[in-house]
């Protein structure tokens, strides 16, 4: 067991890593999709045996549009690891990690669900929390937050008031 | 006979059935009274938490938590203002840090009375039940003496707490934990040695140390199967790491390893929330920082920067620097993590709610595969969900 995994993982990695991320004491590791699963297997040797979670950011009307997160837990070394790979917003794919974890197999049937993005050699990917028939991803920043219209007469959807509105981040 | 026992008979459990505890359906494959196969089909209390956080600001997100996850209200919000904290680079008053592991742990206590007393029903052990949440009440009578809810409390605040501890607070929290031993003695005394709890939970829902990792299993569940992770302990939150206490672990990774786990864990937290009682120092509840603390009605009158503090916070809202944070908790079902990416803006542009029930539940066809119908009320109960924080 290396002392410092993550520092392990980014070596190991070498130019396959895009960007290297420090915020807040946490690591983000960027890699292109080709080497998505190579570096998530890398991780996982160096000690990364929890697939913490996994999900997706819509940086719309960004491009790449999609960043799909991997957050990885070392439980012995005490450490924690991002993996980002980002994602083109047409014809969003990425390689599936349900052979390195069988847990990434929700996960990723959720972000498919809620952001439309792909997972390649996913064994079942379907829609998870949201019926079927549903159309559209809801967690994209083009999908509309509305109130879903009812079935009964008389009832006209509302928008969620806006009492505070955005204000853009500011200048220090 | 024998043509019966092959073929598969598929059948539903739920959405509604008492023992999936919750809005859980699952589906069945069954040859003769034997699990071929099963799914669970979740999303029926599915709100949309996660968009709703992205359109209001840090301070308004605090509601959304304790109606994630209802049953550990108190862990919850502490895991999405750890959050913020971290986001923003700012330490509570150490006032408010211990102040908030007592209610985080009187949470612990509740949840798993709750669990203990659902299980106990699903296992056909009625008077359980209604013990536990005799006791459950008086912690939740507690919470609604320290924020005036009994479940949505909405008393942590980014920075500290809402207001400080009423008075007799401490001597209250004193006379339940004091007496609290007695009663967990008795529901094991109930439990642990009756032949029917073990026969039903003894080598039922075995999970394997190597699939409760591959799965993502955090919690009791996890440590049920004898692995040591806690994120109290692994990565140390709110003061977790100046306070002295034992992680039960498992050997089988069996419905009665995890019972034992809880129970344990219960009297671990009455351990914790007395040492922080016992250290309960004196200082502010809220961190001195206008740019994220209101500042005290007393000031406005005399400051003009106080209105202008005021006036920015209420109207915009705080600003954290862009970035991305997680930060976990040790909820009482496993880890539960928030996810936080910032553009600078007084709005998150994403939040992500690690929930461990899910990652939890989604092992469940690998407990009860080849097992019988019977077992898997046992094993939905030894997981212990909430299918809100499921679904989310």
């Amino acid at each position: 067991m290396p002392d410092d995994p993550v520092a392990a993982v980014a070596g190991a990695l070498g130019d396959s890593v895009l960007e290297r991320v420090e915020f807040r004491g946490e690591v983000t590791l960027s890699v292109s999709a080709e080497h998505l699963l190579g570096a998530l297997r890398e991780a996982q040797a160096a000690g990364f045996i929890f697939l913490t979670d996994l999900t997706a950011i819509d940086r719309h009307p960004a491009e790449p549009r999609f960043e799909v997160v991997y957050l990885l837990t070392a439980p012995d070394a005490r450490a924690r690891l991002r993996v980002k790979v980002q994602v083109s917003g047409t014809d969003p794919r990425v390689p599936s990690a349900t052979a390195v974890w069988p847990g990434a197999n929700w996960l990723e049937r959720e972000v498919f669900d809620l952001f439309g993005i792909r997972f390649d050699g996913h064994p079942d990917l379907r829609r998870i929390l949201m019926p079927d028939e549903w159309e559209g991803h809801p967690l994209r920043k083009d999908f509309p937050l509305v109130e879903e219209p009812v079935q009964f007469l008389g009832h006209t959807p509302n928008v969620p008031s806006d009492i505070i509105p955005k204000t853009p981040p500011r200048q220090s | 006979m024998s043509d019966l026992t092959r073929e598969t008979l598929v059948i539903n459990m739920g959405p509604q059935h008492p023992s999936t505890h919750g809005v859980l359906r699952l589906i069945l494959d069954l040859e003769g009274e034997v699990i071929a196969g099963s799914e669970a089909v979740i999303g029926y209390l599915h709100t949309g938490f996660e968009k709703e956080m992205e359109t209001r600001t840090y301070h308004q997100n605090i509601v959304f938590p304790p109606r994630i996850e209802y049953l550990a209200t108190f862990i919850e919000e502490q895991a999405y203002v750890t959050a913020v904290e971290k986001l923003l680079g700012i330490t509570p008053p150490k006032r408010a840090e211990v102040i908030r592991v007592v209610l985080a742990e009187l949470s612990r206590i509740a949840s798993h009375l709750v669990w203990l007393g659902t299980s106990a029903i699903d296992l056909n052990v009625s008077s359980v039940f209604m013990y536990c949440f005799r006791d459950r009440e008086e912690v939740l009578d507690i919470f609604e003496m320290v924020s005036g809810q009994r479940m949505m409390h909405g008393y942590f605040r980014i920075g500290g707490l809402q207001w400080d501890l009423p008075d007799g607070f401490v001597e209250r929290v004193r006379g339940f934990l004091d007496g609290f031993p007695g009663r967990i003695d008795e529901y094991e005394a109930l439990l642990t040695d009756n032949l029917i709890w073990r026969q039903r939970t003894e080598g039922v829902a075995v999970l394997t140390p190597d699939d409760a990792i591959r799965y993502g299993c955090t919690g009791p569940i996890l440590r049920g199967s004898g692995v040591d992770y806690d994120v109290r302990r692994a990565f140390p939150y709110g003061g977790y790491a100046e306070y002295e206490f034992d992680v039960p672990l498992g050997t089988r990774g069996d419905a009665f390893d995890r019972y034992r786990i809880r129970m344990e864990e219960m009297r671990q937290s009455r351990r914790i929330a007395l040492q922080a009682l016992q250290r309960l120092p004196g200082g502010p509840v809220m961190v001195d920082d206008r740019k994220v603390a209101l500042p005290p009605r007393r000031e406005l009158v005399r400051s003009m920067e106080a209105v202008i503090h005021q006036f920015k916070l209420v109207s915009e809202g705080i600003h954290p620097p862009a970035g991305e944070v997680y930060a976990a908790v040790e909820s009482p079902r496993g880890e539960k993590g928030y996810y936080l990416v910032s553009d600078g803006s007084n709005r998150p542009v994403r939040v992500r709610v690690r929930a461990p029930s899910f990652s939890n539940l989604q092992v469940l066809p690998v407990l009860i595969f080849r097992r019988y119908v019977a077992d898997v009320v046992v094993a939905i109960a030894s997981i212990d969900i909430v299918l809100g924080d499921v679904d989310r």
